[in-house]
């Protein structure tokens, strides 16, 4: 298969700056994750022949991070950190607050395909915890309000 | 290296710079404990197991990570350190079901020994276990999930050992899982070595799997029947109704040239020694049917025929084709049989490889042929022709591990991408069929080169390998059946000048041995013309035919004509393997000594029930010279081994056994000089080599090891360590005393066999194992596996 000429080019000025080949591995999987919305089989296939790696090699990478994913989720996906500094700060709340209003668990999406969920760990925010990442959009200092706020914001975005 | 001074336990131990601090222990016998280390594969440090003291180092040490230092001290056993394994222990045990009462692993557990050594009696845990049903992976592969302790050695066997990656790790922690490279299932070589290395029961068998408990088995190690490189395997017996029944194999004990390594068919493909369509009682053809006879009758019928055509027609009315799956001892008897009682040089075999053009190649140069182990450190490797990765699946994994651990240079040129090329600093890809063209090229032949040249590879890069492979030192030549005749020659002779050692592949487990031992209608033991004057000849008291016999197709021909009245085929199936019309030998009184009723025992009019190689003694050579010895482990019951049948016929045909089988005391031929002829004034050669050798005489005709003496006296090559011989070990056999051999002149008689990984001849197809895998990959055939 072929990415787009952008990730094409990418590709090519990235493999260069490793000694091997699988090197290139975990970057493209993250630009392929952002081009594609997840890395499709088609796309696991291709960047294992690339790297000279199997499909598995390039499968076991991805079920080792938590930010890669072999399926697509919504169009937002908040990722709400539950890690220590978060926790202390009311994140499980904020966790739960979220569930609730979007009425999904855990590792779901909303039936529109529009937003996804998922309980994250550290993401780096602790001086401005709790904190969520919407794509890669940080959102710190959260209470219910400014999480209702997020939500209903995107919403009318979508509308529009 | 230079070497390094360190003290572990209060001992001062030197060892080379670089040792790991868990094999400087074992070199001193402090044994450390771990999983997830195995030596000759990539470092883990996964287990935890191995943690030691080190002095001014803060924590504790996985011993399998860390090299020796100068100075260093080690502790190995302290309450820390004791503490720590428990602990370790705990931990693997907390998800681990204690389902060893069922577990095929259970009784010969690394956990459980480990558990019971370093103690992890009570837990702390009381979380409920996360069960998971058992998968199968394939035929061969079964996976459960919740036994696995996570030590990777699967993973890194398979990828690193196998070259094949089929089995990766998913997820992390505590949701780690072992996983198949097809999502549900495994598509690779099947070979069976992540079940051997698992050091729990977590990758089982379907071959062995609930079978039976490992204290209840005996174990037996003998050598694998399958292709020609000559594995050691333990089989494990048990009783059944049919006698001994093989239920395992495998090489745990590291002996023989394999160490631990061993293909599907070494591993799994025994099971046709407990097929049902096995023949249990000799058969007598009546009026177009077989109706079971008893030995007596068979063996009456036999002989009696036998002589019958001799009286009317001569002895070059009879023919016999042995086998490369019978030991050296019985072709060695088949043949003199055939010359001295038959009277006849008809005799052949299924010719894998042209090792006659190979021995007369080497004209007697002595450190010329390599040995199985030899492979396993070569610094330079030219493999020309063949498929390892399928035909020969241990000098493929000794190349393998050659090139992984010692950085061995290998050159590949074949005319199809094999698997080895992953392994080669030099791929070339040369033209279909163009082998003989390049081994001529090689030997200076310019222009031959020209037929080898493809789009990819071009006439500049062959001359380029040329000259890479003249600076190459201490090289390995292996070539396949590919080369014959003159082409052998030619190779041998470019190797020759630089001190290159050879091996010339054959495809059955004997095969060698069939060469060499002289399955030929015109070369007697160790090639040399029948017409020749051997050792033979002065040795055997009845003389041998001069001219030449027919080769098997034109004692087929023979056949269809009618001039060929007899024909005893022993362990061979040349209806099925040379795709001989069944009606050519309907004239023909036709013999065999067979397991199954195979296409060319179907129209036999005499056959006998046989013993296979797992059920006798003798002895085996590899396609490289290696000579190891066979172990009974399996038994049968009503068959017997070709080697007595072999000698009941030339007793009951009115033979004197003594003159075939050198046994009984008392020199045989000892006449101190009161008769006249060849052998007057001598004592009896055979009774003053074998007082040389510290042996004793034998005595039984049917003991094939009264044969090997024989043989070890007289085919030049085998006269190797006997005691090496009974301890298990291989014996490399030079072809040094052998000059003036002749090329076999019919390089068109060589057939290969093409066995794939998961195919063995006609025995393959008696084995359910290999059917079973055979089976699924024909259905899933559009994928390459393992590639």
């Amino acid at each position: 298969m072929k990415f787009s000429d952008q990730l094409e080019q990418r590709f090519a000025t990235m493999v260069t700056h490793y000694p091997t080949k699988r090197s290139v591995l975990v970057p493209m999987l993250l630009y392929i994750q952002d081009e594609l919305g997840a890395v499709t089989d088609e796309a696991i296939h291709e960047i294992a022949q690339r790297t000279e790696l199997t499909d598995l090699e390039v499968r076991n990478v991805i079920s080792y991070y938590s930010m890669l994913r072999t399926r697509p989720v919504g169009k937002y996906n908040l990722q709400v950190c539950t890690n220590v500094s978060c926790l202390l700060r009311g994140a499980d709340d904020i966790f739960e607050h979220c569930k609730k209003k979007l009425g999904i668990g855990n590792k779901e999406s909303t039936p529109d395909g529009l937003f996804h969920l998922e309980e994250v760990e550290c993401i780096g925010a602790c001086s401005w915890a709790p904190a969520l990442m919407m794509n890669y959009e940080f959102h710190e200092n959260l209470t219910p309000a400014k999480i209702d706020e997020l939500i209903d914001g995107l919403k009318k975005k979508e509308e529009q | 290296m230079a070497d390094v001074t360190l003290t572990v336990d209060g001992k001062k131990l030197t060892v080379p710079a670089g040792t790991l601090l868990i094999e400087a222990c074992k070199s001193t016998g402090i044994e450390i404990p771990s999983f997830c280390y195995y030596p000759g594969l990539s470092l883990q440090g996964a287990c935890r197991m191995c943690l030691v003291e080190v002095e001014k180092m803060p924590k504790l040490q996985t011993a399998c990570t860390t090299p020796v230092a100068e100075g260093m001290v080690v502790t190995t056993e302290s309450d820390k350190i004791k503490q720590a394994r428990k602990a370790m222990l705990e931990l693997v045990l907390a998800n681990h079901p204690l389902d060893c009462p069922v577990c095929d692993a259970g009784g010969e557990c690394e956990l459980q020994d480990m558990t019971f050594k370093y103690g992890a009696a009570e837990s702390k845990f009381m979380d409920l276990k996360n069960h998971r049903d058992e998968q199968q992976w394939s035929p061969v592969v079964y996976f459960d999930r919740p036994r696995c302790i996570l030590c990777y050695r699967c993973i890194r066997v398979c990828g690193e050992g196998m070259d094949v990656w089929a089995l990766g790790i998913q997820n992390r922690n505590v949701g780690s899982v072992i996983a198949p490279n097809k999502e549900d299932h495994l598509e690779c070589e099947e070979c069976g070595m992540c079940i051997d290395i698992c050091p729990v029961g977590a990758l089982t068998s379907g071959a062995y799997r609930y079978k039976t408990r490992p204290w209840e088995m005996k174990h037996v190690g003998t050598v694998c029947t399958h292709c020609g490189d000559g594995c050691k395997t333990t089989l494990g017996v048990r009783r059944a109704d049919t006698g001994m029944e093989i239920v395992r194999g495998d090489n745990r004990d590291k002996s023989g040239i394999n160490g631990d390594f061993l293909c599907i068919k070494g591993r799994y493909a025994f099971d046709f020694a407990n097929s049902s369509d096995r023949i249990q009682q000799p058969l007598i053809k009546h009026e177009g049917k077989f109706v079971a006879a008893t030995w007596e009758q068979a063996l009456d019928r036999i002989a009696s025929k036998f002589k019958q055509v001799l009286a009317s027609d001569g002895p070059t009315a009879v023919g016999v084709i042995g086998s490369n799956r019978t030991s050296n001892e019985e072709n060695y008897l088949l043949q003199k049989f055939a010359r001295l009682v038959l009277g006849t040089n008809n005799i052949d075999h299924h010719r894998t490889a042209d090792f006659p053009a190979f021995a007369s190649a080497l004209a007697g140069n002595a450190n010329a042929t390599a040995s199985m182990r030899d492979v396993f450190d070569a610094p330079a490797i030219l493999l020309i022709g063949n498929n390892p990765t399928d035909q020969h699946p241990l000098l493929a994994w000794q190349i393998r591990t050659n090139v992984r651990l010692h950085r061995a240079k290998l050159y590949v040129v074949n005319s199809y991408p094999i698997k080895l090329r992953r392994q080669a600093a030099a791929f070339a890809q040369i033209a279909s069929g163009s082998e003989g063209s390049v081994a001529q090229f090689l030997g200076g032949n310019d222009a031959a080169g020209d037929a080898a040249v493809t789009p990819q590879f071009s006439r500049e890069a062959l001359s380029q390998l040329r000259d890479e492979l003249k600076n190459e030192k201490d090289l390995v030549v292996i070539f396949g059946s590919e080369l014959r005749g003159n082409d052998v020659t030619a190779l041998v002779n470019f190797g020759l000048a630089q001190g290159a050692k050879f091996i010339c592949l054959g495809d059955y487990a004997n095969s060698r041995g069939a060469a060499d031992m002289g399955l030929y209608p015109d070369m007697l033991p160790g090639y040399a013309p029948v017409a020749s004057a051997t050792s033979f000849h002065e040795d055997w008291v009845d003389e041998i035919p001069k001219s030449p016999g027919l080769d098997l197709l034109q004692m087929v021909d023979a056949a269809k004509e009618g001039k060929l009245k007899a024909l005893y085929v022993v362990g061979s199936n040349p209806i099925a393997r040379y795709n001989v019309d069944p009606f050519a030998l309907s004239k023909a009184f036709v013999v065999v000594q067979d397991m199954f009723l195979t296409e060319t025992a179907s129209i036999a009019d005499v056959v006998l029930p046989i013993a296979n190689a797992y059920e006798k003694g003798g002895t085996f050579t590899n396609t490289c010279g290696d000579v190891q010895m066979l172990k009974k482990a399996g038994e049968f019951a009503g068959v017997r081994n070709d080697f007595e049948c072999i000698v009941r016929i030339a007793d009951r045909m009115g033979y004197d056994v003594h003159k075939l089988v050198p046994f009984g005391g008392g020199g045989t031929r000892a006449d101190m000089g009161q008769s006249r002829g060849a052998q007057s004034g001598e004592a009896d050669r055979h009774a003053v080599w074998l007082a040389e050798h510290n042996l004793e005489p034998k005595m039984s005709p049917y003991d094939p090891t009264a044969m090997l003496d024989e043989i070890q006296r007289l085919v030049p090559g085998y006269d190797i360590s006997r005691l090496g011989l009974l301890s298990g070990h291989d014996e490399h056999t030079q072809l040094v005393q052998i000059t003036g051999a002749t090329g076999s002149g019919h390089p068109e008689l060589v057939l290969p066999s093409n066995d794939t990984l998961f195919t063995s001849g006609t025995l393959g197809r008696y084995s359910p194992t290999l059917n079973s895998v055979m089976e699924r990959y024909s259905t899933t055939a559009a994928q390459v596996a393992g590639d």
